[in-house]
């Protein structure tokens, strides 16, 4: 299988504080993988490596096929990324919010005008392009915004907390699109703090103060912990943590 | 007069010429020393309603009495009672961790000695930081000293606006721990949250969707008002698995929850045969069905579509 990401003791240390301490993990082309752990286990951290926005004290990653050191440019062309705080301009219509990524990630106008309907078509949003986003409800607003974020068809999406207080058919419907997309042999990688979510990955990864200490299929790690679900997989593992707070 | 009534409660926003529903008609009670959830998604009406309760909002038309005072009347008198945490963070990011709960002892003409046995527990764990800028704390030791202002008057009624959210599990569950401590105390906890599985915490809930209440009950009479049997699946390919169960017209609903999809069907003779055909049907391996019971989202979904 493609790696579409690696990390070989990947390490970020803010003077004596150790964030991300020796992380080991490759994701496979199309995997939908969970990086879950505690506030202040390090995954933004560790993220803002892999996206090519902060530059590692150690160790070796490639995002896509590039390196995080020297090739953070191209890293940024290849992947999207979407989270709950920070995902559209609020005081953009849909079709302008979708022009607007559109043309950040080099799409031709023709592409940009047959991706614009294509993702109304999608998400049912039919005589709604003139709306401000602002006016959306929240969970059409997170549908819109990762359908946006794979604007450009990357390699790769960084989800971060995604679905956070939105109705669970909305949240539901939210996953259906993580399913398309992978399908469709877009890699997935998401944080969440939804513990049934964590189930509907295909590997999840546990950060406890900085390390993974597990990283497996959930109906392995369930197996490993003796647990009924990934919820009493994570307390188990994240209530060793020394480190407390984000 | 219990400690919480809430009558008709009505609530709208202008937005230029749109007019937004927040709350359409809410009504119910809270019991003396219970913990009450409102649970529902983020625009539910969930802040309108706890700002109203507070007397920080006027709402549109309906009573409510806090403690036996009215809203609007009594604004005053209600303000001296409660204790209020609301969903963003509100103390002062400048001041230290122990000027904030001075200032707001004082504020209620008291001091942290006085009521310091009602917050001990929680304060003891931030105790460390308490020269520490309120701005400069992580998360949950934000979340800690915003509980221990809201607690140093002694209030009767707690209000707390999702007091959990972006909150991570383990952070999660101690919260609801040191609720359970204070309910110990008497004291009556109106909470909010758009985490289902949390109602299972709490004395009775109300689930609330669009500003309205769906259903107020026990969590386990809110499950027992799920009337169909319910069935989980699994099996090697789950996506498609979930798409040729939506395709076939004697399904109801099918949700994925965790390494399972759940699955209930209009009728419900031979049910679990339709869901075996379904999965042979599509030659799916490592079928694995049975029947279960609902928990809290599969109500709150069920309720969504009636």
């Amino acid at each position: 299988m493609e790696k579409v990401i690696t990390a070989k003791n990947l390490t970020k240390k803010f003077g004596s504080f150790i964030a991300v301490d020796n992380i080991n993990f490759e994701v496979e082309k199309g995997e939908i993988f969970g990086f879950l752990g505690a506030n202040g286990a390090g995954k933004t951290t560790a993220m803002r490596m892999l996206c090519g926005l902060l530059l590692p004290t150690s160790g070796q990653a490639t995002v896509a096929g590039f390196d995080v050191y020297k090739q953070n440019e191209q890293i940024k062309k290849n992947i999207g990324y979407m989270s709950q705080k920070f995902s559209m301009y609020e005081d953009l219509t849909i079709s302008e919010n979708i022009r607007f990524y559109g043309g950040i990630y080099g799409l031709s106008n023709d592409r940009i005008k047959e991706k614009t309907a294509q993702l109304i078509k999608q998400l049912h949003l039919e005589g709604q392009e003139k709306t401000l986003v602002k006016a959306l409800p929240l969970g059409w607003k997170q549908k819109l915004a990762f359908s946006i974020a794979i604007v450009h068809e990357p390699a790769i999406v960084f989800l971060d907390e995604p679905t956070g207080g939105v109705d669970p058919i909305t949240r539901r419907e939210f996953w259906g699109l993580i399913y398309e997309a992978s399908a469709r042999g877009i890699t997935i990688f998401v944080t969440t703090h939804y513990m049934d979510e964590a189930e509907y990955c295909n590997r999840v990864s546990i950060m406890v103060d900085g390390r993974i200490d597990a990283l497996d299929t959930p109906a392995n790690l369930m197996k490993d912990y003796s647990a009924d679900s990934m919820d009493e997989v994570f307390l188990h593992l994240a209530r060793k943590a020394v480190r407390t707070g984000d | 007069m219990k400690p919480v009534v809430v009558e008709n409660i009505v609530q709208k926003y202008r937005v230029k010429k749109t007019v937004v529903d927040a709350l359409k008609g809410i009504s119910f009670t809270v019991d003396s020393g219970e913990i009450f959830g409102i649970i529902g998604p983020d625009g539910a009406g969930k802040t309108s309603l706890f700002r109203i309760l507070t007397t920080l909002l006027l709402a549109e038309s309906g009573n409510a009495w806090v403690d036996g005072f009215d809203v609007i009347k009594d604004y005053k008198e209600i303000r001296n009672r409660i204790g209020y945490m609301p969903g963003k963070f509100s103390l002062y990011q400048d001041l230290s961790v122990q000027e904030n709960l001075e200032f707001f002892a004082t504020i209620f003409n008291t001091s942290i000695q006085k009521n310091y046995d009602l917050i001990k527990e929680i304060y003891q764990q931030i105790e460390p930081f308490k020269d520490r800028k309120a701005g400069q704390l992580s998360g949950g030791m934000k979340q800690k000293l915003a509980l221990c202002c809201a607690l140093i008057h002694k209030p009767t009624v707690l209000f707390l606006d999702e007091p959990t959210t972006g909150v991570d599990a383990v952070s999660r569950k101690e919260f609801w721990e040191m609720l359970h401590r204070l309910k110990l105390q008497g004291i009556t906890i109106l909470v909010s949250t758009a985490y289902m599985d949390e109602a299972s915490l709490c004395d009775r809930v109300a689930l609330i969707q669009k500003g309205e209440i769906l259903s107020i009950n026990t969590p386990g009479g809110v499950i027992d008002q799920f009337e169909k049997p319910l069935w989980a699946i699994k099996a090697n390919e789950m996506y498609k698995l979930m798409n040729a169960i939506k395709d076939d017209p004697a399904v109801e609903s099918c949700y994925p929850f965790g390494q399972y999809h759940h699955v209930v069907f209009k009728t419900q003779e031979n049910s679990k045969q339709k869901l075996e055909n379904i999965a042979k049907g599509g030659h799916f391996t490592n079928i694995e069905i049975e029947a279960i019971k609902p928990n809290i989202e599969d109500c709150f979904m069920a309720l969504m579509k009636d």
